[in-house]
Formats: C-alpha cells, sequence, structure tokens
C-alpha cells in the first residue's frame, strides 16, 4: 500500500497530467528536495521559491485570478500565521466581486504534533482555517483519501486548503489507490522505486509514474463512517482519526461498547447529515481534534449539535482536544501532555458510556 | 537640501523635454504648515517649467509638446472627467449619499496616461491591473463610465464591481483583467507576483501592472514582489508603480521612511527604474509608454515612482477637502494648453460644466435604483454559488 506521502504526490502528477495543474511551489518544494516531507518529489511543474510566505500565498492567489490552476505549499503551518489577510484577500476574490472572478487555488501545509516538532513544527491550523470562509478545507488521515481529496481540490474553482496531518505522512494505507502497482510488500517495494527519490541521488533521478492512476476523487464535504456502532458517536479526522478507531476497537474487545467513528475528511463544508444521522443514532458524542481546546473548531460541531439535537442526547457532547497553550514543548513528556492521546479518548468514552441524561 | 529633493532635482536637469528643462525652482524646504492635513511644499510642488537659463518659458504651440493635439485634448477630456466625477463621489458622501470616500483626484496626469497605455482586455495576452484605491483616473481612461462608479459609491445594487458591497474606487472588472481591489494595503504587490508568474510563459503579450502608495511600501509585499519579480532564472513582466504623494494618512512619510527615493530599493534589485513628475503629463505618458514597451519586450519588471499630489487628503475620515498648497495637475496642464493656444479658457470650462452637469443627473437616476436585496449576503461566497452554499 502506498503511503499518505506517495498517494498525495501521485495525485499531484495526475493533476498535472489531466486536470491542468500547471504551478507548484513553495519553499524547498522543487529538486534537490522535493518539498520538506517529499510530497512533491518528481513533480515536474514543481519549483523553489522565496523563503517567502505571504509572497507564495500571494502568487498563488494572483495565479488563480490568471486562470491558472496551481498547488503553493507552506512549509510547516507554524510559518502561515503571517499570511492571515491573504488567506482571508484569497477567500473572498469571488464574493468581493460578487462573482465575476474566482481563484482557483491549492493551498497545503503539514499541520499538527507528532513528530516531536517543538514549538514551531507542532501547530495545528484547522481552528483558525475554519475561521476564514471562502475556502474550502480537507484534512486526509489515508493514503487513498490524500490522493482523492487532492485530485477534488484540483477540480475545485474555489481557494481550497489541504491540510497534511504530518504525523501520518508515512503511514501506509489500508485501502489502495486506484492505480497504484500492487497491494502487498512487493507492490510497495515497487512503488518505492518508482516515485520515491533515491537518498544518494545526483540530480540524474527521474520519476516513473504508474500508468493506471485514475480520477478518483472524494467529493469535498463527504466524511465517511470508518467503524460502525450504536452507543456512541466519534466525530474525527486526521492525525486523530486513526487514534480514535483504535481506541473504538480496543474499548469493543474490552468492554463490548459499540461506537461509531466518523472521518470528516472535510472540514468546510462538512457532512453534517453523516454527523447529525448518527447522533440520532446514538444519543451520545465526542468530537476529538489536536487543536488547541479554546475556540475549537470542535466547539462550533458541540454548538450544532445542541442547537439541532439538544432534546436527542443521552449525554453531554465532549470535546477531547489540545490543551490552550502557546504552543508544544519538544520533550516527549511534554508533547504526550500537550495533545490528545489515546487514553484520554478512551477515558472520555468511558465517560460518555456511562453517563445517562 | 532634502536628498530627495537633491535626487530628483538633479534628474531633472538632466530630462529635456521639448527643449524645456525641468528643475526644482523653489524653495527647496519641506514645510508642511497645515495643521488639517495639508502639504506645504514639496518636491514636486516646487518644480515648474524653467528654460535652461533659468527663466519660465510658455510651452509653444508648436515646441511645447510632444504629444499631437488630439491626444492632448483627449488626456484632458479625461483629466476633467476624473477629477469632476472624484468631486462628485465627495460631494456624495457629503451629501449622505455614501457611507466613505476614498480616491485619486490629483494624480490624472499620470494616472490619464496610464490607462491610455493599458492593453485592455481580459486573459494572459492582455495586462493584468493590480489597482490601488486611487486609481479611478485610470479606469475612466480604460473607458470606465461615471455610473459605474457612482453606482459603487452609492452601495446600490447595480455597483457593477461589488454588487454594494465594496467601498467607492474598489474596481473589479475582469473583462478587463482588473481584479479587486482591496483597503488592505499593499497586498495587491504580492497578488501581482501570481499574475506576473502566469504571463512569464513564452508567447505571452501581457504584462501585469501594480499600483500603490508611498506609505505603503513599508509593507512586507512590497519587497516580495520586487523579490520575485527579478528572481533570477524567472524575471516577471511587472511594472511596480509607487504614486509617491509623501503621506501615509496623516504621517509624514519623511518622518517615518528613511530619506532618498523609494526608487532606489527597486534599484537594489537591479531592475529598470525610473522616476518622474507624476504632476506632468507629457513625462508621465513618455516614461509610462516606454517602460512598458520595455516590459512587453523584454518580459523582464520594470519600475516607475511618480512624485504627485494628493488634493483632498486621504479620504473623507479626514475631511476631503480641498488642499491649496498642493499642486494641482489638472491647473497646471490647463495652462499650458491655454497657453500653447490648444483649448482656451472658456472651452475647458464647458468641459467641466459638462461633466459637472452629466454627474449630477447619473446620481439623480442612481439615487433611484434598489439596494442590494438582504438575501443576496450568501451569493458568490463561492464560485457561481447563488444563495447559502451549504
Amino acid at each position: 500500500m502506498a503511503t499518505l506521502v506517495q498517494g498525495l504526490r501521485m495525485a499531484l502528477h495526475y493533476g498535472e497530467e489531466h486536470l491542468g495543474l500547471e504551478e507548484v511551489f513553495g519553499e524547498d518544494v522543487g529538486p534537490p528536495l522535493g518539498g520538506a516531507f517529499t510530497a512533491t518529489q518528481g513533480i515536474k511543474s514543481s519549483w523553489n521559491s522565496p523563503l517567502d510566505e505571504r509572497g507564495i500565498i500571494g502568487a498563488a492567489i494572483g495565479l488563480g485570478l490568471a486562470g491558472v490552476r496551481c498547488v503553493a505549499e507552506i512549509q510547516f503551518c507554524d510559518y502561515i500565521y503571517n499570511t492571515i489577510d491573504l488567506l482571508k484577500l484569497g477567500g473572498m476574490q469571488s464574493w468581493a466581486s460578487y462573482g465575476n472572478w474566482k481563484c482557483p487555488m491549492t493551498v497545503m501545509t503539514p499541520v499538527g504534533s507528532g513528530i516531536r516538532g517543538s514549538i514551531y513544527h507542532s501547530h495545528s491550523f484547522d481552528a483558525m482555517m475554519t475561521h476564514i470562509p471562502g475556502w474550502k478545507i480537507v484534512m486526509p488521515s489515508n493514503a487513498k483519501d490524500a490522493y482523492g481529496l487532492m485530485i477534488a481540490c484540483l477540480k475545485d474553482p474555489n481557494p481550497t486548503m489541504y491540510l497534511k496531518p504530518k504525523a501520518l505522512l508515512r503511514v501506509r494505507g489500508e485501502e489502495a489507490i486506484p492505480g497504484e502497482p500492487g497491494i502487498d510488500k512487493e507492490g510497495e517495494k515497487l512503488l518505492r522505486q518508482m516515485i520515491d527519490k533515491p537518498i544518494d541521488d545526483k540530480g540524474s533521478w527521474k520519476p516513473s509514474w504508474p500508468e493506471g492512476l485514475t480520477d478518483y476523487t472524494v467529493p469535498v464535504g463527504k466524511g465517511k463512517i470508518v467503524r460502525e456502532g450504536t452507543e456512541l458517536t466519534i466525530v474525527t479526522y486526521g492525525r486523530m482519526l486513526p487514534i480514535c478507531k483504535k481506541t473504538a476497537d480496543q474499548l469493543a474487545k474490552d468492554t463490548g461498547a459499540s461506537i461509531e467513528v466518523i472521518d470528516m475528511r472535510s472540514l468546510w463544508p462538512y457532512d453534517w447529515s453523516m454527523i447529525s444521522e448518527s447522533i440520532l443514532k446514538t444519543r451520545k458524542v465526542i468530537f476529538v481534534n489536536e487543536d488547541t481546546e479554546v475556540t475549537n473548531f470542535g466547539e462550533h460541531l458541540i454548538r450544532r449539535t445542541i442547537d439541532e439535537h439538544f432534546y436527542d442526547l443521552a449525554a453531554r457532547p465532549k470535546l477531547i482536544a489540545g490543551e490552550f497553550l502557546p504552543g508544544i514543548g519538544l520533550a516527549d513528556s511534554l508533547e504526550m501532555a500537550s495533545v490528545p492521546q489515546a487514553d484520554a479518548v478512551r477515558k472520555a468514552a468511558l465517560e460518555v458510556l456511562d453517563e445517562s441524561a | 537640501m532634502h536628498k530627495n529633493l537633491r535626487d530628483i532635482t538633479d534628474k531633472r536637469q538632466k530630462t529635456k523635454i521639448g527643449g524645456v528643462v525641468l528643475k526644482k525652482a523653489l524653495d527647496t524646504t519641506k514645510a508642511k504648515s497645515n495643521k488639517n492635513g495639508a502639504a506645504g511644499s514639496s518636491v514636486h510642488r516646487d518644480l515648474k517649467v524653467v528654460d535652461e537659463k533659468g527663466g519660465n518659458q510658455k510651452a509653444s504651440k508648436s515646441g511645447g509638446f510632444e504629444l499631437d493635439k488630439k491626444q492632448l485634448i483627449e488626456i484632458h477630456n479625461l483629466m476633467v472627467k476624473s477629477r469632476v466625477l472624484e468631486e462628485r463621489l465627495i460631494k456624495m458622501f457629503k451629501q449622505s449619499d455614501g457611507y466613505f470616500w476614498i480616491g485619486g483626484p490629483g494624480e490624472e496626469a499620470f494616472a490619464i496616461p496610464l490607462g491610455l497605455n493599458v492593453k485592455k482586455g481580459e486573459g494572459l495576452n492582455h495586462d493584468f491591473l493590480h489597482l490601488h484605491y486611487r486609481a479611478s483616473g485610470i479606469m475612466v481612461a480604460m473607458g470606465m463610465e461615471p455610473i459605474d462608479e457612482i453606482r459603487q459609491m452609492k452601495n446600490v445594487a447595480g455597483d457593477p464591481f461589488s454588487a454594494g458591497r465594496n467601498f467607492g474606487n474598489h474596481y473589479s472588472r475582469k473583462a478587463w483583467n482588473v481584479v479587486p481591489v482591496s483597503s488592505t494595503i499593499e497586498t495587491q504587490y504580492a497578488t501581482a507576483i501570481g499574475t506576473g508568474i502566469a504571463q512569464a510563459r513564452k508567447g505571452c503579450t501581457g504584462i501585469t501592472i501594480v499600483t500603490g502608495g508611498d506609505a505603503g511600501t513599508a509593507e512586507g509585499e512590497f519587497a516580495s514582489c520586487m523579490l520575485w519579480a527579478n528572481m533570477p532564472q524567472r524575471n516577471l513582466p511587472i511594472l511596480m508603480i509607487v504614486t509617491n504623494n509623501e503621506w501615509g494618512i496623516s504621517t509624514d512619510t519623511a518622518i517615518i521612511q528613511r530619506k532618498g527615493l523609494i526608487a532606489d530599493r527597486a534599484r537594489a534589485f537591479g531592475m529598470r527604474v525610473e522616476v518622474v513628475n507624476g504632476n506632468d503629463v507629457e513625462e508621465s505618458y513618455r516614461t509610462i509608454k516606454d517602460v512598458m514597451e520595455y516590459i512587453r519586450k523584454e518580459r523582464k519588471p520594470a519600475f516607475i515612482e511618480a512624485h504627485l499630489s494628493r488634493l483632498y487628503g486621504h479620504s473623507s475620515a479626514s475631511g476631503a477637502n480641498f488642499k491649496p498648497n498642493e499642486e494641482d495637475c489638472l491647473i497646471t496642464f490647463e495652462s499650458k494648453l491655454e497657453d500653447a493656444g490648444i483649448l482656451n479658457r472658456s472651452k475647458m470650462d464647458e468641459i467641466r460644466e459638462n461633466y459637472t452637469v452629466e454627474m449630477r443627473e447619473i446620481l439623480k437616476k442612481v439615487k433611484q435604483e434598489p439596494m442590494p436585496d438582504p438575501s443576496s449576503i450568501y451569493d458568490y461566497v463561492y464560485a457561481n454559488q447563488k444563495g447559502k452554499y451549504w
């Protein structure tokens, strides 16, 4: 199976060949590095921009206005904060001109903790980004969705923000991306030889892309039930998805609890009908993400849950999120204490399961 | 002598226009005596036409101008049209027919020649414009009808730029590659990078034009644009323009930016740089045309710093009152036209009166037009989307 970053890379290649993707740029995005996390290795239209986040976002907006499809990368979302007004500007081009202009563009940036990235390489950006109208925002949790969501972004006529969960970038998927060469160990090895630049490459390497890649698309706004259940709904995305699913699996073994886990995949627009139906079924819900807890995106979801399902609930809805801290400390003990871990999800799930209205 | 002033004066002394040499003629002291924001003397305010012997020289009918009579009359007409439009917008604010005014009266001698030289149209083979909110003259010269801007000032539903959503002089016109004007100072220099990249492609004939003020050059995007436009392996066909009126809202630029030309910053990037008296129609026209031709042909960036006037202050927030100490480029130009026998006072008064009546009648019409429907607030948050997206 491909890794998440390989899936993303193959989607960018497909975009170049079939969806009119013409410019892929950002800091260290082009050769020789191909991106800090190798997401753009071998992408023929990739190039290295100045180390200038405001220039990168401005350039992406201009390209969008010019009708040139681009993907711009901010190397870590920790460095995107000085572009907030430009993100706002990009999100309002259509609205401010009453539909006269479109601004198709995709910005991608690694988010979240999990690699011991210290204060400036561990931030989340979902709370901040979902506060900026005019964008569509996606965040995959596996390789197949990474592929399909990028294809969706490259087809969209609006600004799209593609949040990459950096802790999952090297994680192999459990479902095959249509067109990837084999799903066994041999297939993985072959794919690596085809599209991963050798570490000792001196500049002559060229990728050999799988020929069977397809238009497989994960529509923006569509979530996925990754585990069905009847007693509790856990709504999450990105890095917290595999943690929540694993926790639900373990609780089923330990206690027999039946927990439904939803992968939102899109943060805006999001699949409220899927969430709503699940809440009506289980009558209990926990929202989980790793961004800081104050004015967290999950708080919006809880507000909507209260508005629309107050009398349907059998327990208080709960939010499990990161501590409200300026940053995430480097030491293992500090990071583990700053962002939700499996034990926090398990504890919350048990509390809610035990609670009765 | 003020460093700014000396540089420009030196340049002027080397710049001949039809046998006329521009040089600084009056007091070199920069005095700002008007507490309400009216500027005293400054670089461009002190420039006047003198001959090489130091005496005043009237532009002759044949020798005083490079442009032909037809062009001069057209430019004058557009300058008056733009000025009267701005004055109507100011009146609208003062008569509660608009919530806020900000615009470009005083920039016509530079703006009209700029607008006339734009390769107007849609797509990469036409010029992209990333304008700031003092670009009314550019839009008028490109063919904008006054009713368009009056509708935006009145924020009626028929405002063709934003359907009542944005301030006056915040244009947007896809058919002319005029991207939406933003109030965020200087972000236009960042977005210009993108259309510049798009137009750097082989075979593309359009260029990107970005305008901003002197105070805004303190923002990072200004440096970003110079940096990106001059990437060694990817020169971008961008015309960067700074209209220097020496004010940043209420702040004298001299107390927040180092002495010297803003253009010196552009020179450090190795790009072509021009400094012009933006109150002079012909110098502006000649420079703009020449620089645009250079960018179109060479596909490299260039920079123009235009020194000009801010005739009605920053905006309605500062009163929008006429500043008598600023040079009025229209008066200067009309004086030359009259001296050269190209237009007489009576004809020029008639042109102004006709536009004044026209704008008044337009406003009467616009005042009868419907305001935006409140149910439209969600329209076009996303492309092609009417109503709430979701």
